[in-house]
């Protein structure tokens, strides 16, 4: 028996939310009184492999041949599926990523596993089943959902749990792909990142701004505030509709559903198919001209005023506070 | 050109979603269901590309009888016709199993799905459809273009975008951006009364997950003003009280 993780990286680099991920399965390991085994696919330098331990994995699985450098559902599918079935594992988890609701379909469909996708919390072990809890109804509710498969596959969100060491040293051990040359049916032509930019979807801090900030030309404002903070921008469905800022920044039910330790929501009304996809950021400030507007009734901080002066004068206590803490 | 589309049947984005007395089922009286937001934009995309006689759309629901006026719908934005799998969709597994048994021996060149359903918000059903019928599956695309055999996909990733290629038949789960919204007009919605609206039994199926019970989020406590005249006491509770800062 034991406990797979996928650890997905991006160009060598493990990300935030793979530490998560690690910490999440090093837990339910400990639950099920198993060990913690990795499988980490493509171009991996060894000691950012050998690194996985400080979160507890024992063993990390590593496959790389010159096929495997970008993301490839079939052919991840049935590396994981293979080595889920080489180890005796019995849960399965991966990240709730772009590239993991690509990969955990296909991976239950293969291994005829019960999935959850969306998971928030540690699962509860029922026998050999388990409950676990996820959202549902684009933020405005959770499930708690039961899986009895005899391997089950957990997908979880990103902020949903905290990272936290617990040194081992891990093996690493190399293998071959299993991957069939049927799996390499799409080739990846580009990958284009804002690298200067906090992917949102995992940003702890968030500034998301909407139409009360009256045109693209007062996005600086907005843009400061984020930089002063060290935070990702998002906006409402109006403004990227708009043109105004780019599709990616869009949050809500018909957006990306974020969940930040801190969300600043600057002249956003807080419509419901907003408040769908931001609703479980820990923290929510508002920012509205208009006392009344419903964002304040799901706000935990909120400032009356016009944003185009309350926003620089915030920008500017954030500046002040960092330079002194 | 075959595509086929699959649609889900969800409450209207601005529902209050409410369950039961003992929190196992979703409150559905009153509620208004509409046909998810991103089948419709996955069905946009498949009249563009179907433009000019290029091609035909099927789309195919897995639900009960109740659900005919969302399939009626989507007949009415531009489908050709619609095939409707007589069954409670369990889950994702479940939906996506009986819609592989009805497409795999129907040659379609691509199959369309939404980015998610917003009532489960599983992300599940496209990957598995393309497992179970041994196709490429590209999950949450925002562009979607053809030339002959060949498509050209950009999908979401964390930070930006990838772009890949395909030949030959794939399934996709689309994201907004894929395709501009179309609205239904006169003519469409006259004759979706009368396009093919195929019922067929459902393929028996154990799944693997269960819905146990609902909760709704814990509603925070009352919001705390600031007052716009001392904006750095915002600065000092994120830090001191929220500790997020
Ligand atoms: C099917 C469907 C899906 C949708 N999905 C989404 C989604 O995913 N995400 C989303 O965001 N929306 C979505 N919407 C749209 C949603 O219903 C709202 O229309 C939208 O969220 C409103 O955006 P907004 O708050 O920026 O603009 P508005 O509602 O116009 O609000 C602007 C706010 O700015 C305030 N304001 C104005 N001037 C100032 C100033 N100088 N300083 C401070 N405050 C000021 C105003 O008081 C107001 O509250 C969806 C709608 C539908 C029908
Ligand atoms: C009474 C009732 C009870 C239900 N109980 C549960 C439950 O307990 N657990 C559960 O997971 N689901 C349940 N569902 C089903 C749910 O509505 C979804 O159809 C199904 O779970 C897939 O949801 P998803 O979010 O995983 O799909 P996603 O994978 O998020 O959907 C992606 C895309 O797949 C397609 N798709 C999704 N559903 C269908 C469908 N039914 N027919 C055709 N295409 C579809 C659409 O294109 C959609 O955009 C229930 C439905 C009803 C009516």
């Amino acid at each position: 028996m034991s406990v797979l993780v996928y650890v997905e990286h991006a160009e060598g680099k493990f990300k935030k939310s793979t530490f998560e991920v690690v910490s999440y399965a090093k837990a339910i390991a400990l639950q099920l009184n198993t060990n913690l085994v990795a499988l980490a696919i493509g171009s991996l330098a060894a000691d950012q492999l050998s690194s996985l331990g400080t979160y507890g994995v024992q063993k990390v699985l590593h496959v790389n041949d010159a096929q495997l450098g970008t993301f490839n559902a079939q052919a991840y599918t049935s590396i994981l599926s293979d080595a889920a079935q080489k180890e005796g594992a019995t849960v399965v988890v991966l990240a709730n990523s772009f590239s993991g609701k690509g990969l955990a379909p296909r991976l239950a469909v293969r291994l005829k596993a019960g999935l959850a996708s969306g998971v928030v919390a540690l699962p509860t072990l029922l026998g050999a089943a388990l409950s676990v809890k996820r959202t549902a109804y684009s933020g405005k509710a959770f499930a708690h959902v039961k899986l009895s498969g005899a391997i089950n596959v957990l997908a979880l969100n990103a902020n949903a749990y905290p990272a936290s060491e617990q040194p081992v040293s891990a093996e690493v051990v190399s293998l071959t792909s299993t991957a069939k040359a049927s799996d390499f049916k799409i080739s990846v032509k580009e990958i284009v990142r804002a690298s200067d930019k906090i992917s949102l979807p995992e940003a702890d801090l968030v500034v998301s701004a909407g139409r009360g900030m009256k045109g693209p030309e007062n996005w600086h404002l907005i843009e400061d505030l984020a930089l002063s903070l060290g935070a990702a921008t998002a906006c409402s469905k109006p403004v990227s509709d708009a043109g105004w800022r780019p599709h990616e920044e869009h949050v809500g039910q018909t957006g990306i559903a974020v969940s930040p330790n801190l969300y600043i929501a600057v002249g956003i009304s807080g419509a419901i198919q907003h408040l769908a996809g931001v609703s479980s950021s820990k923290t929510i400030v508002v920012i509205n001209k208009d006392p009344e507007a419903p964002f304040f009734k799901v706000a935990d901080y909120g400032i009356v005023g016009d944003a185009m002066e309350i926003v620089p004068q915030l920008t500017a206590a954030m500046k002040a506070y960092t330079q002194n803490g | 050109m075959r595509i086929l589309v699959c649609i889900s049947n969800v409450p209207d984005t601005t529902t209050k979603i409410t369950f039961n007395s003992d929190n196992t089922e979703f409150n559905s009286s009153g509620v208004q269901f509409i046909l998810n937001p991103y089948d419709e934009v996955a069905l946009s995309k498949a009249i563009d590309l179907c433009e000019g006689g290029k091609g035909t759309i099927t789309v195919i629901h897995v639900g009960e009888a109740s659900t005919e006026p969302t399939i009626r719908k989507a007949l009415a934005i531009g489908a050709d016709d619609a095939v409707r799998i007589d069954a409670t969709p369990s889950d994702a597994y479940f939906v996506a199993y009986q819609i592989a048994a009805y497409a795999k021996d129907k040659n379609f060149d691509m199959i369309l799905t939404g980015r998610e359903s917003i009532d489960y918000n599983g992300a599940q059903v496209a990957a598995m459809l393309g497992e179970f019928l041994d196709l490429p599956s590209i999950s949450i695309i925002k562009k979607l273009d053809l030339n002959g055999n060949k498509a050209t996909l950009s999908r979401e990733i964390e930070g930006g975008k990838e772009i890949v290629e395909v030949e030959g038949p794939f399934v996709a789960s689309c994201a907004e951006g894929v395709a501009e919204w179309k609205i239904p007009n006169m003519r469409g919605i006259m004759s979706a009364r009368t396009k093919p609206l195929e019922v067929l039994a459902a393929q028996s199926l154990e799944t693997l997950s269960v819905v146990e019970k609902f909760e709704t989020p814990t509603p925070r406590g009352a919001v705390k003003m600031v007052d716009a005249a001392n904006v750095s006491q915002l600065v000092d509770l994120l830090h001191n009280e929220a500790k997020v800062i």
